[in-house]
């Protein structure tokens, strides 16, 4: 007699002792420190805060250990675990503008204020294989500076001051009462574009690097400039009412993004310049670049322009396809079993056949 | 009587730029009336306003509803505007991809408007779709077929089935015979002249061809820049135009 | 579930750091009764009673990351632990079945962050979570069953739009569902649809059951049963309060009909009338057919065995 198949307890167990093996690899190798990861691993690390939307380095660094180097993995590892912390409020917005710079770079304009600074960059490195950092080889030391003393000033300001730029307001000028939350609010349609920003800034990096080329080759196109990319340290604080002041909290790293857009003018608006903006955790200039195309894509409607077909310029296609933790989940889900509806589906085919083949015997 | 259409003192801006300004005009049951004018006259803009489509900056479009009487259609609610659409009014899209589901059967697209109203037997719905496939000459074999294969004539002969199945007592038509070439222009013309006095419909007409007016049209109104500059009965209209510019679209006619 | 009870006073950890400060924090006695914080629950289910409020009506709620993909069930999870007191008895099932991969994976969840008892058996359940069937024991008042809901949109593969879709629902505009359904007929001489078949509730909207075969949906009109749907990954949430009247669509000359594998029986229970999956049993195309639902099909055999005793 048929019995029906049994075990899929024990079957997952044993599926999860093997993992933690083949995650560990051959135990004669030296196991892998967090620290290691965080250290010298530390794009990868920065990707994961970025997609996670949580900036801690450490349990990144320890999400990529457990991932076995699965960046969206190691993602989801850090949403599931952010999504059951306290939320303690907001902070106030991060001035980008006093910035401490690592890198800054314009490309339209050869010189500003504060100047152009590479960082370190792979830009105008040849892509060969070093065999020297096979062996472990210690880098000499680099070239040290002072610091640039004070604030350096956005690039597009200049262009503001000119009344060139389309200035951006603040939703609610100076407080911080009504920023949207995507993890705590449904996302619903149309989204403003605070929240379209949030949404992107944690959205999967090769779906935005896609989207942001597909804009440049013509399906939506927008003349985009990089008017400025900064990468640097800038201190966040939040405003304690019980304190009745400020205070700082943190230093984290960002990679900020502005490009500088034509505009035509419409209705009761001159021609001027607009932006494109991108603000990413870490240090992550593709994706901080990608988002500020992929936002000047999107305000299309906005500013009254003609909307194609383009994918980028579609707010709902973007957002809803935007989050790799959404869009594997879903893909992955077709590997569960799914015998019931293919039952159906295979007695419905065999009904449409039966079906056929009297109708074509009637015909006969 | 009661008119069935009232229009008054609609206008429509974008931006700075008049779409249509301050018009007015009534339209009683039966009646046809064609508005022409060249592209930019603010013909179809006054069109959609009278259909819903777009909102006007000012002005009533008032309605004779089945139910309550005359309504203002601009102040109604989303729903009761859509209700209309599926039920009294009807559109007909210059462009039959605009009015049409490319997607779903010839059958299909003339039973949706049935469905929408609350039909569910399917053997009533094909019967119906049947009739009104051969009343606009369309051959009751291609009626599972995908408008698709359809020749630029026929979708726009499948648009009209679509839009008359359900009896509408109103029926906007924007260009219906543009995009089409000159013989099908023709034979389309023929057929709309006798769906008209056949069904005694009232209709709305948008169209830069006079030729269309002429055959189809109770009365007209013409436009320019967003106003109208003459309206009255058809042939009085273009057998004696009094404004400098109609009289200036009449002769280009006949120059042709 | 017995009337609401609060477990537990609303998480207020300090914002430890788990690497810095010692492995502590991590452990699962750190988190809160169900996984989900009591704001979160609270959030949940303000959107279950809108959704019992309003049947068939799609609510939008904040869906939570789930420590499970999105797409294996999170919307389902998020809402049996909205529901879940420590005196209710759970069940799993997946495909019918308490112990295929994902019932046991969700059933283990359970167990762990809520130490609530579970069962096999339908009878003796008070909550239920379901992946793509219903229980052929006939549910009881008193009893939640919650449906794991993948696209829970019936218009969604017509019209791929929310905006467009929403205002559908909320205009009653529904002629574009009736038409799919006419041609699947013109096209194939009947409604070409196996499972998550559109169904109309209370004579108002039109509302996707999740993907259970169509045989099941008879089982949705006025059960006794609340029957709560869960989509994490697309935020919504909508039920059935009990007795509520659904129909699926149909015409009237093409009547809906509740079928599984045509005029066979179960090769373990005899059953003639529950929903049976096939089973190949070599490469030369044998093939027999086996109750889906395993605990109705084990219960039968038992009372047989009892008999025979």
């Amino acid at each position: 007699m048929y019995v029906a198949v049994k075990g899929g307890e024990r079957a997952i167990e044993n599926a999860h002792g093997w993992l933690a093996q083949a995650r560990r690899g051959d135990v004669s190798v030296p196991d892998l420190a967090v620290a290691q990861i965080r250290e010298q691993m530390a794009l990868a690390v920065d990707r994961v805060m970025a997609e996670g939307s949580l900036h801690d380095p450490d349990l990144a660094a320890l999400a990529l250990k457990q991932a076995r180097g699965d960046v969206i993995e190691a993602v989801f590892l850090i949403r599931a675990f952010r999504t059951t912390l306290p939320r303690f409020g907001a902070s106030v917005p991060v001035e980008t503008g006093d910035m401490q710079i690592i890198r800054r770079i314009s490309a339209t304009y050869k010189d500003a204020p504060g100047g152009q600074v590479l960082g370190p960059t792979f830009d105008y490195t040849h892509r060969l294989l070093d065999f020297d950092l096979a062996d472990g080889a210690a880098p000499a030391p680099a070239a040290e500076a002072p610091p640039t003393p004070g604030p350096v000033p956005h690039i597009l300001s200049h262009l503001g001051a000119e009344g060139l730029m389309q200035s951006e307001h603040a939703p609610d000028p100076g407080g911080t009462h009504d920023v949207p939350d995507l993890t705590r609010a449904p996302l619903e349609f149309p989204a403003a574009r605070p929240l379209r920003l949030q949404a992107l800034t944690r959205a999967d990096e090769g779906f935005l690097l896609s989207l942001a080329y597909s804009t440049q080759r013509g399906y939506g196109r927008n003349h985009a400039f990089v008017g400025e990319l900064r990468i640097g340290y800038v201190r966040v604080s939040a405003h304690v009412p019980e304190l009745g002041f400020e205070i700082e909290f943190a230093e984290i790293l960002l990679t900020e993004c502005e490009t500088v857009n034509q505009f035509q003018g419409a209705k009761s608006e001159p021609a001027q310049f607009t932006r494109g903006y991108g603000l990413v955790f870490g240090q992550s200039e593709r994706k901080a670049i990608s988002m500020a195309l992929v936002d000047r894509a999107l305000r299309a409607r906005e500013l009254g322009e003609d909307i194609g077909d383009a994918p980028a310029q579609d707010e709902e296609f973007v957002l809803s396809h935007c989050d790799n933790i959404q869009s594997s989940g879903f893909l992955e889900h077709i590997k569960l079993p799914h015998y019931v509806d293919f039952q159906a589906e295979l007695e419905l085919i065999r009904k449409l056949r039966r079906n056929a083949a009297g109708l074509q015997d009637a015909a006969e | 009587m009661t008119p069935l259409l009232q229009v008054e003192g609609v206008s429509k801006h974008y931006g700075a730029h008049l779409g249509c300004g301050d018009v007015t005009f009534t339209l009683w049951p039966g009646e046809v009336m064609g508005i022409v004018g060249e592209s930019g006259s603010g013909k179809s803009t006054l069109l959609n306003c009278m259909a819903g489509h777009l909102a006007p900056d000012a002005g009533r479009v008032v309605f004779d509803t089945r139910m309550h009487g005359p309504r203002d259609t601009v102040t109604m609610t989303e729903a009761e505007r859509r209700w209309l659409a599926r039920t009294d009014w009807a559109f007909v899209h210059q462009n039959p991809r605009d009015g049409l589901r490319m997607n779903v059967s010839a059958g299909g697209n003339v039973g949706e408007r049935l469905m929408a109203v609350g039909a569910r037997h399917y053997g009533d719905i094909r019967a119906q779709a049947q009739d009104w496939l051969g009343r606009v000459e369309i051959d009751a074999g291609r009626m599972d077929e995908r408008p698709r294969a359809f020749s630029g004539g026929m979708q726009q002969r499948l648009q009209i089935a679509r839009n008359l199945v359900t009896g509408p007592r109103l029926v906007f038509m924007d260009e219906p015979t543009g995009g089409l070439d000159v013989s099908v222009q023709a034979r389309l013309l023929d057929l709309l002249r006798g769906l008209v006095r056949k069904l005694g419909l009232s209709a709305v007409i948008v169209t830069h061809d006079l030729a269309v007016v002429r055959l189809l049209a109770d009365r007209v109104m013409v436009m320019k820049d967003g106003r109208v500059v003459e309206q009255g009965l058809t042939d009085q209209v273009l057998d004696d135009p009094q404004h400098a510019y109609t009289q200036l679209l009449v002769s280009s006619v006949l120059q042709v | 579930m017995t009337a609401a009870v609060v477990h537990g006073a609303p998480s207020r950890r300090p914002p430890t750091h788990p690497l810095r400060e010692g492995a502590q924090v991590t452990r699962m006695s750190a988190y809160n009764f169900a996984y989900l914080d009591e704001a979160t629950k609270r959030m949940l289910r303000r959107a279950i009673l809108k959704a019992l409020a309003i049947p068939g009506y799609q609510v939008p709620f904040s869906s939570r990351e789930m420590p499970m993909p999105y797409g294996w069930g999170t919307g389902g999870v998020q809402v049996t632990a909205a529901c879940l007191v420590p005196e209710d008895t759970l069940k799993v099932i997946d495909q019918g079945a308490d112990d295929t991969t994902n019932a046991v994976s969700i059933r283990k969840f359970f167990q762990r962050v809520a130490d609530v008892a579970v069962t096999d058996h339908t009878t003796q359940a008070s909550i239920i979570q379901t992946r793509h069937r219903i229980p052929e024991t006939p549910l009881l008042e008193g009893q939640i069953l919650v449906f794991q809901v993948p696209i829970p949109e019936p218009l969604r593969f017509l019209e791929p739009r929310e905006v467009e879709t929403r205002t559908m629902h909320a205009l009653e505009d529904y002629g574009l569902m009736q038409v799919r359904l006419y041609e699947d007929i013109a096209r194939h001489g009947e409604i070409a649809r196996a499972y998550a078949y559109p169904v109309r509730v209370e004579g108002r909207y039109i509302m996707d059951p999740s993907p259970i075969p169509k045989f099941d949906n008879p089982k949705l009109d006025m059960s006794p049963a609340v029957q709560l749907f869960g989509a994490g990954r697309e935020c919504r949430i909508y039920a059935l309060p009990p007795f509520t009247r659904v129909e699926s669509l149909d015409f009237d000359d093409y009547p809906f009909t509740a079928t599984k594998a045509a005029g066979q029986s179960c090769a373990i229970c005899a059953s003639a009338v529950s929903y049976l999956d096939e089973v190949v049993t070599d490469d030369a195309g044998g093939r027999m057919f086996v109750c889906s639902d395993t605990d109705y099909c084990a219960a039968r055999v038992a009372a047989k065995q009892g008999d025979a005793a």
